[in-house]
């Protein structure tokens, strides 16, 4: 175990190197300059440009940009946003909670609809819940979030005014209402969030336990005469999982980048925002620095699903 | 005596697309104390759904069972889903057929015999384990304790079925339902499984029900016989009567295809299988199979290796070797049968890949007609292969489900441009036709077809290069007994038209005996034995052969093994530490052509 995470661990590092080059290379070729509305500034003298160009290195050769960006990186410094003025690593700090919390709240209800509603739909395959089930799931990962987004906002912030329908980083208020008001304007990005993938995981869920519900060891269970719940829960929901738990865990770097579309509707000052701003803005640093944690993520989620794996399925030994 | 268990016109049917199909069409039996009833029959007799019938475990909403069960004195059929469940692994207690598939690979076994103790006697935790710990010694399984935490990819087929029937006597049940509990496995493991289970049945005093299609099974093992046919009880009696005297043509038919070990005593070609027609029960006397052999070598393999690398740790680190042949030397006539037999890992199949060079050999060479397979380049290696080919043992696997049958069969003329589209589909009917099946047969899809016909169709394609010689891996084992004669009796009317060299590998030792020329008894990836079949069988003498053939269940009641001791031996494994070098071994020549490897100290025991 312990040398077989050592193993992956090594793997990972060319391809994160691999993946920085190639988003470097791409951001450098990509047209735009964090400068740009200098130019247009008639107060601002061209030397000034210049010699702001030359102290963040913009002049220099790509590949020497990139040996410069990776020292840095490795070293704890990820670069400076030219748009906000603060430090890459504190502007990302300060973003990521939000996001963290949106996200992993839409996953665990997520699940918390799925499993069941998948198990149960499973167990009575064609029945009216089955039937039910599957028609709301269909219709859930069809419509995209932006679209179930603004019909929230319509019905519940707009029509009945229940919930606030932009999101506003610095609550004014302390103790339990803080939790509170948090808690109040986060339900809407995480419901959409969380109901759609709801639905596609339902599907998995479904089509896991029925495969696992005609297997040979879940007759040998009923065989052994335990009751229904017992045969559902050990021996039929804990197979069914393991392909479901290593979907979910690779499932959530996409959720991130779905996330996006999310928190810019419903203005969560969240890592998404962070990246759509910088991007309008030509804020290089922040862009690459944001891009690369999500490929970081994506690395990391693929190991913790492997691991996960093995840690369901005793018959997955790591070598 | 009253009985433990009397079934009373028992009928099940199934939802199939809306509509009632009836399995099971009012089967009648009762199952005395202590006794062995055997209900035997092919696939789709509906014997298995007997047994899930009994037990209530059919479908809830696709399937209806209707009749009479008694267990004593209630009516399983009218019970409640409660009292059901107390009956299920209390009263009645089943072991299944596919020991690889009916444990929960997640759970550590210990716990899930835990489990049905829980359940029904209502111990603790603790004294679970205890009781699981002490009907681990009793199944036989070796170091009990310290078994009982492990998850069942740990154990092997025949661990895993000592698993199931430690689990089935977790409470003392008064009837054991046994479903094909022994066909998955390997013949010297089924002896044993046979063996404790006629040993629990005497200790533990319970009746048992036993599901199986193979007759040997069924005179080892059963006290009465029920016969089974399209869901119905043909005929039921004592097994010794049933034997000696089949009434119903059916059992007749079953009996006559049963390959009997020990039949071929006196006759020195192979030999068809009798034909009894299953509705009028005539049988047609076999003849034995013309002198196919001609005097040349058609394939002489010499030294043949083939190993596989096992790598693991940080950086791929060399952890051992599986050896799955080791030094295989053998030659093979144009129209002779060389039978390659011996149990689950010992390299029987690896070799026959190997000489196809499917597999790629580590060392050795492998000559046909002359020319050295494994030195040919990839196109040169196309070429040859058209004179080699293969029948595989699923034929439910090895037909691609969306190519229809003859365009399958017309498929290797097209790869290999030797007829036109036209000319090969009219080959292909032509082809169908030879192997008793109908030309116009041609257009239809693998799915249409039973698993015997599927097999005649992969027969039928491997004959379209006219090759010299054919592999059979276990061509005939996934076949019910009345089938797998027909295709038997095929192959050898083909090799009496063709003059085609079989390399027939097998682990049924009874099939062997009737269809081949030479034997080569495989162990550990190596030939322990070769030699004329009349040799082999008649005069065994590796220690490993005889056991083998002591294993074997032979179709006789009065001939009922005397064996003693339940032994707990696993079949032994060909992996080896990366340093291992392979013994040098040599032959005697105890007769011509009969060849015995020298054994060596391991095999003492089992001599003496």
């Amino acid at each position: 175990m312990g040398a077989y995470l050592l193993r992956r661990l090594l793997i990972a590092i060319p391809s994160l190197l691999g993946i920085s080059l190639i988003l470097f290379t791409v951001l450098a070729l990509a047209p735009g300059d964090p400068f740009g509305e200098l130019a247009t500034n008639p107060n601002v003298p061209p030397e000034v440009r210049a010699a702001l160009r030359a102290k963040y290195g913009l002049d220099d050769p790509l590949l020497m940009r990139y040996l410069h960006w990776l020292t840095a990186m490795l070293q704890g410094d990820w670069g400076f946003s030219f748009a906000s003025r603060i430090d890459v690593d504190d502007l990302i700090l300060q973003r990521l909670p939000t996001t963290l919390f949106v996200v992993g709240s839409s996953q665990v209800l997520a699940l918390l609809v799925a499993v069941p509603v998948g198990i149960l739909a499973a167990l009575r395959p064609y029945s009216l819940l089955d039937q039910v089930a599957n028609t709301l799931a269909f219709v859930g990962f069809s419509l995209p979030t932006f679209f179930t987004g603004l019909l929230f906002i319509l019905v519940f912030s707009l029509k009945l005014d229940w919930l606030p329908f932009v999101y506003n980083a610095d609550v004014a208020a302390t103790g339990w209402r803080w939790y509170w008001e948090h808690l109040r304007q986060a339900i809407m990005p995480i419901a959409v969030l969380g109901l759609f993938q709801a639905a596609s995981y339902t599907r998995y869920v479904r089509a896991a336990v029925l495969d696992v519900a005609r297997l040979d060891y879940v007759t040998t269970a009923r065989a052994k005469g335990l009751g229904e719940g017992a045969v559902t829960l050990r021996h039929i929901a804990r197979n069914a999982m393991i392909p479901v738990v290593t979907l979910v865990a690779l499932q959530i770097p996409a959720v991130f980048g779905g996330a996006i579309v999310t928190e810019q509707i419903f203005r969560v000052p969240g890592i998404g925002s962070l990246l759509i701003n910088a991007m309008l803005a030509n804020d290089t640093p922040v862009v690459m620095a944001v891009t690369f944690v999500f490929a970081c993520l994506v690395v990391l989620f693929n190991l913790v699903a492997d691991l996960l794996y093995g840690w369901l399925d005793p018959r997955i030994s790591f070598r | 005596m009253p009985p433990i268990l009397s079934v009373r016109d028992l009928a099940t049917a199934f939802r199939v697309d809306g509509r009632w199909r009836p399995v099971v069409r009012g089967v009648s039996f009762d199952i005395g104390p202590r006794e062995t009833v055997a209900l035997v029959g092919e696939s789709g007799s509906g014997k298995s759904v007997t047994a899930l019938s009994i037990m209530r475990l059919t479908p809830r909403d696709a399937s209806r069972i209707t009749g009479a069960v008694r267990l004593q004195d209630r009516d399983l059929l009218t019970l409640s889903d409660a009292e059901m469940r107390r009956v299920r692994g209390g009263d009645v207690a089943m072991v299944f057929q596919e020991p690889m598939t009916s444990l929960n690979p997640v759970l550590t076994v210990g716990f899930q015999i835990a489990e049905a103790l829980v359940a029904h006697r209502g111990l603790s935790r603790s004294a679970a384990e205890a009781e699981t710990v002490r009907l681990f010694d009793k199944v036989r399984i070796p170091a009990a304790a310290s078994r009982v935490h492990d998850h069942p990819h740990r154990f092997s087929g025949g661990m895993r079925q000592r698993v199931m029937i430690a689990m089935a006597l977790a409470c003392r049940p008064k009837l054991l339902i046994a479903d094909e509990p022994t066909t998955a496995l390997d013949v010297t493991i089924q002896a044993q499984i046979l063996d404790l289970i006629k040993l629990l049945q005497d200790e533990e005093g319970m009746s048992v029900l036993f599901i199986t299609h193979d007759m040997g099974v069924v005179a080892e093992i059963a006290d009465r016989t029920v016969v089974m046919l399209d869901g119905r009880a043909v005929e039921s009696g004592p097994t010794h009567e049933i034997f000696r005297r089949p009434t119903h043509p059916y059992s007749r038919a079953l009996l006559a295809a049963v390959p009997a070990l020990g039949a071929m005593q006196g006759r020195a070609r192979p030999t068809r299988f009798p034909v009894v027609d299953r509705v009028t029960g005539e049988s047609a006397e076999p003849g034995e199979a013309p002198d196919t052999v001609q005097p040349a070598n058609l394939l002489e393999v010499r030294n043949l290796t083939t190993r596989f690398e096992l790598r693991g740790g940080l950086f791929g680190r060399l952890r051992g070797r599986v050896h799955a042949v080791e030094n295989v030397s053998f030659d093979l006539k144009a129209g002779e049968t060389l039978a390659l037999v011996g149990e689950s890992g010992c390299g029987k199949s690896t070799t026959g890949r190997s000489v196809l060079r499917l597999i790629e050999p580590l060392a050795g060479s492998v000559r046909l007609d002359g020319e050295d397979i494994l030195g040919l380049p990839p196109r040169a290696l196309r070429e040859r292969r058209r004179r080699m080919q293969m029948i595989f043992q699923d034929p439910f696997a090895s037909l691609d489900p969306r190519m229809s049958v003859g365009a399958a069969i017309a498929e290797p003329l097209l790869i290999n441009r030797l007829a036109s589209r036209r000319e090969a589909h009219a080959r292909a009917a032509d082809l169908l036709g030879r192997v008793g099946l109908k030309p116009e047969m041609a257009d239809r899809y693998p799915h249409e077809f039973s698993g015997g016909q599927r097999q005649r169709i992969c027969i039928a394609r491997a004959l379209a290069l006219e090759p010299k010689l054919i592999v059979a891996d276990e061509s005939v084992s996934a076949l019910d007994v009345s089938v797998k004669a027909q295709v038997i009796n095929l192959m050898l009317d083909l090799q009496a038209s063709l003059h085609l060299a079989y390399l027939f590998i097998s682990h049924d030792m009874a099939v062997v005996e009737r269809v081949s020329h030479r034997v080569a008894v495989m162990h550990l990836g190596e030939i322990v034995e070769i030699g004329p079949r009349a040799a082999v069988f008649g005069a065994p003498q590796h220690p490993y052969t005889k056991t083998l053939l002591a294993a074997v269940p032979v179709p006789d009641p009065a001939r009922r093994g005397t064996r003693h001791g339940v032994r707990a031996d696993e079949i032994r494994s060909p992996i080896r530490p990366p340093d291992y070098v392979p013994p040098e071994r040599c032959y005697r020549e105890v007769s011509p052509g009969h060849l015995v490897q020298v054994w060596g100290a391991e095999w003492e025991a089992a001599a003496a």
